[in-house]
């Protein structure tokens, strides 16, 4: 994995397979921390799936005995000055919360925020999801809920809508991160 | 800036044109998005193609994706399931072959051979 918008797409991709309708994901950077925080709705993890998580011989898969997924985002965190925290419970959701030390010199870059987001959207038509994005006093928010509402009935995935997207989520990050690869 | 106000815009535009689509019979584009697609590369190529299909404004095409479809080695791979022939699986693929996927395969019915999974086996064992 080469930057974290590519760990936060594995990761709601988890949230997409275990059944979820709504994801929300969340972006903070202050105070030297950036927060990630993803949670589900979805069928959720038992007590003994959440411990064993982390362990990289540990999937719910069936064409192989490894998952990559969450051992590499741990690691990512872990190798810069943070961490990563998975609650759950089952039938109720999961949360996965990544802190990592801004400027801490071994934290891979945010990476393209906008085409993660972007492609959940456009490629899940039956899913809702929530990206909130901040840095210090600036925020940006974007909800496929308050998108189809306002689309009533016009499918997501229609050529000027996606196009839209695209760029709706590319100025509002911009604004947040500053345009500087963060 | 865009605002939500454009959107309605949009869906008043959309609304005018009459393209709710037509569901059912229609071309699926799948892409494998596990950690093992997304490690190698699948999400440029699944954009890739979201744009490509409504660029051409393809409305009997969906795009989606899946998990892992067991060959890990052999990620990006895209599927493409139409109703008149069988499954094509193409593997390795880049944003740029995306493109001519959707233009040869998918607009003109030619699946691009150098591309496909058979393909690829064939020029393996060669070696």
């Amino acid at each position: 994995m080469r930057d974290l918008s590519l760990h936060i797409l594995d990761i709601a991709e988890n949230s997409l397979s275990a059944g979820s309708s709504l994801v929300t994901i969340d972006i903070k950077a202050q105070s030297d921390v950036l927060t990630i925080r993803i949670c589900d709705n979805g069928r959720g993890m038992s007590e003994y799936m959440m411990e064993r998580v982390k362990s990289p011989f540990v999937t719910t898969r069936k064409t192989r005995d490894i998952g990559l997924g969450i051992p590499l985002f741990a690691l990512n965190c872990e190798n810069s000055g943070g961490g990563l925290k998975v609650t759950s419970a089952p039938k109720e959701g999961t949360q996965i919360l990544a802190t990592l030390g801004l400027s801490h010199i071994d934290r891979p870059p945010l990476g393209d925020i906008a085409q993660t987001a972007a492609v959940l959207a456009l490629t899940n038509e039956n899913a809702d999801f929530v990206l909130t994005a901040s840095r210090d006093e600036n925020k940006f928010s974007f909800d496929t809920r308050i998108i189809k509402e306002t689309l009533g009935g016009v499918p997501i995935s229609q050529p000027q809508v996606s196009a839209f997207i695209h760029q709706y989520l590319q100025e509002g990050l911009k604004q947040v991160f500053g345009g500087k690869e963060i | 800036m865009k605002s939500l106000k454009e959107l309605e815009e949009i869906r008043n535009k959309a609304l005018c044109q009459i393209d709710l689509r037509k569901k059912g019979e229609g071309i699926r584009i799948v892409v494998g998005m596990a950690t093992c697609g997304i490690a190698a590369g699948a999400r440029p190529v699944l954009s890739a193609l979201v744009e490509e299909v409504s660029r051409r404004k393809l409305s009997n095409v969906t795009v989606s994706q899946t998990g892992c479809i067991g060959a890990c080695r052999l990620e990006p791979i895209v599927e493409v399931y139409s109703p008149s022939s069988e499954k094509v699986t193409y593997v390795k693929v880049s944003p740029q072959m995306a493109g001519r996927i959707v233009a040869e395969h998918i607009v003109n019915g030619n699946p691009v051979t150098e591309f496909t999974i058979g393909y690829h086996e064939q020029q393996q064992q060669g070696r």
